[in-house]
């Protein structure tokens, strides 16, 4: 109430003519007063977010919360089964296999993402005829939506008509059966994340990289330094922030993967491309078992929750040091 | 100095590495655009050279069929229509909301304001999947759902952006707003007058962000959506391909025509789409 008081002085005060300076001097308010002035400003400037985030995505995360020790039936929900879903999450095989094919995909699309932004970032900062360009065509496909990026896949990727197996036949090697065999699925889903997500790396990388003095590298090759040994020992060493926070991005990156794998391959063949989060859809809004569906959202949300805290402490540490 | 490095422009060595590069630099260059290219290539293929089991590397006759089809058998423009507009809304909401909180939290002083700011930066790592259900369930129970506002609100509900605006505003010298204060400005009236002029590059990475971001939205437009006349560009490419199975030819038609206006933007503004990636990282 009182906040909304002094908002209204605040924004009013405006219209009243101006002090001279030196009623301005002695009516400039006391340390107390200012900070009570600025916190009924605040709740005006902070209001209309705090509201937005506290409707839709506090109240929901809380819901989802209560939804997860719930029975689904059908729509509405319903009797308290207490830890049930959960119970049913360790058994199911499903679960695991989404799980696993989660952390695979994790595993393989981060390292070679960031090894190959990097890679970019230091050949794109280097001199190169025509680099502007260069460095445009590697951004180009993050700002493409993700399932046009993923219909893409599948047209390159399609078995019988795709562009991939025709250019293998052309060439007299075998094709691949990207649509019907596990492994090859699984490796065109990361082909495409890869395409995605390198311009983002790169991007990253190169602030990192002009942010490095020039007399460093300058230094170094007056010592003999090969290039290989530059790149070893000052740039990697030297784009570490960048990396970190990389690897945080990726992760959830990876972690959350949806649209690529839920256009391409559906999870599919059999279940070799599921993952936690398309495991989840098909639960929330297929098969609509809303509660299981909550269930592996809490858990997608516990692990993710984990990633933040190593990045906050990454933060705050870098922020001390530097 | 300078002769020195006159002298290491000759030398073989760094020829042979420029030429490496440059090639390597050719090559990566080729592979990125090579969906594309394919992409419109299709797009202007007859259906025969996509089923065929041949290799065209370029369409047997250029051909606007697929075009015709998506525009005569789907409701082409008003999908594209509809994306304009959900991503107008959302975009307008998200960053003036976004821009009010930045210059709270970089400028005004009240109890509680590093916590609160964790908080609302917190949200940024809650997966859209955690909160589907519930949502879904939320704008079933306002009423709202399978319409667009089922779509803007939760969207808009998003602190992306906060953090840069912070960042930026907080780099607005102190004294310019001290002044200003003397003069008998409010927080408002300096907002309106001081701060936002000065925040123009800022508005606009925060405006090129979102409008990718909500152009391209896939996820929860699926799940809030029902009505195949209210389908953003996303969703209708879902419902062509779930149609139309491997008539390659039209979803790529559609496809070229969904991205096309985010290509164009991010070739126009390419600067200010990296800046503010770019400074996403820097922190």
């Amino acid at each position: 109430m009182s906040a909304d008081t002094s908002a209204r002085e605040e924004s009013t005060g405006s219209t009243r003519p101006p002090p001279s300076p030196a009623a301005t001097y002695t009516a400039r308010p006391g340390r107390a007063s200012r900070q009570r002035l600025s916190t009924g400003a605040a709740a005006g400037f902070l209001g209309p977010n705090l509201i937005l985030l506290g409707v839709f995505l506090f109240l929901p995360l809380g819901w989802a919360f209560l939804i997860s020790f719930q029975e689904s039936s059908g729509f509405g929900a319903s009797g308290w089964v207490g830890l049930e879903n959960y119970r049913r999450l360790v058994t199911d095989p499903t679960f695991w296999q989404s799980a696993l094919n989660t952390a695979a995909f994790t595993l393989i699309t981060v390292p070679s993402s960031l090894a190959l932004g990097l890679g970019l970032a230091v050949l794109m900062n280097s001199v190169l005829p025509g680099r502007r360009l260069f460095r445009t065509l590697i951004y180009l496909p993050m700002v493409i939506s993700g399932i046009a990026t993923a219909l893409m896949g599948v047209l390159l990727f399609d078995e019988a008509t795709g562009i991939v197996n025709k250019l293998l036949r052309e060439s007299g090697l075998a094709t691949v059966p990207w649509q019907s065999q596990g492994t090859a699925a699984f490796a065109s889903v990361i082909l495409v994340t890869l395409w995605i997500r390198v311009g983002f790396n790169m991007v990253i990388y190169l602030a990192g990289l002009q942010g490095i003095s020039p007399e460093l590298y300058e230094a170094a090759r007056l010592e003999g330094a090969s290039s290989w040994q530059q790149f070893r020992y000052l740039t990697v060493p030297l784009v570490g922030p960048s990396t970190f926070f990389l690897l945080i991005m990726d992760v959830i990156y990876s972690f959350q993967v949806f649209d690529t794998i839920f256009v391409m391959t559906g999870g599919g063949p059999g279940r070799s491309t599921s993952v936690l989060v398309t495991y989840a859809y098909e639960n929330g809004f297929v098969t609509r078992d809303q509660s299981y569906a909550a269930a592996i959202g809490i858990v997608i949300f516990l692990i993710t929750l984990v990633f933040t805290a190593i990045q906050w402490r990454g933060n705050r540490s870098r922020d001390t040091v530097g | 100095m300078n002769q020195t490095s006159r002298i290491r422009r000759v030398s073989p060595a760094e020829r042979t590495s420029a030429i490496a590069r440059l090639v390597t630099a050719v090559v990566v260059g080729l592979v990125m655009m090579f969906p594309l290219y394919w992409m419109i290539t299709i797009a202007f293929s007859p259906s025969a050279d996509v089923v065929s089991r041949e290799l065209h590397i370029w369409p047997s006759e250029w051909t606007l069929d697929n075009f015709r089809t998506i525009f005569g058998n789907f409701p082409t423009t008003t999908w594209f229509g509809n994306s304009v507009v959900v991503t107008a809304i959302i975009t307008v909401l998200t960053v003036s909301v976004n821009l009010l909180a930045g210059y709270a939290f970089a400028k005004l002083d009240f109890r509680g304001k590093g916590f609160v700011f964790l908080l609302v930066l917190s949200t940024m790592m809650v997966p859209v999947q955690v909160l589907m259900v519930a949502q879904f369930r939320l704008v079933t129970e306002l009423g709202i759902y399978g319409t667009f506002w089922a779509v803007i609100f939760p969207s808009a509900a998003s602190a992306f952006g906060i953090f840069l605006a912070r960042q930026f505003i907080i780099a607005i010298p102190d004294e310019l707003m001290e002044a200003a204060r003397m003069d008998g400005a409010g927080a408002v009236r300096i907002f309106l007058q001081i701060v936002l002029p000065l925040c123009k590059p800022l508005v606009a990475v925060l405006v090129l962000l979102t409008v990718m971001y909500q152009w391209n939205d896939f996820a929860w437009p699926l799940i809030a959506l029902k009505d195949a006349q209210l389908f953003t560009l996303p969703i209708g490419l879902l419902y062509l391909q779930g149609q139309y199975g491997a008539d390659y030819g039209a979803i790529m038609a559609l496809a070229l025509l969904s991205i096309t206006p985010i290509v164009l933007m991010f070739l126009a503004f390419q600067k200010y789409f990296v800046q503010g990636l770019a400074r996403s990282g820097i922190r």
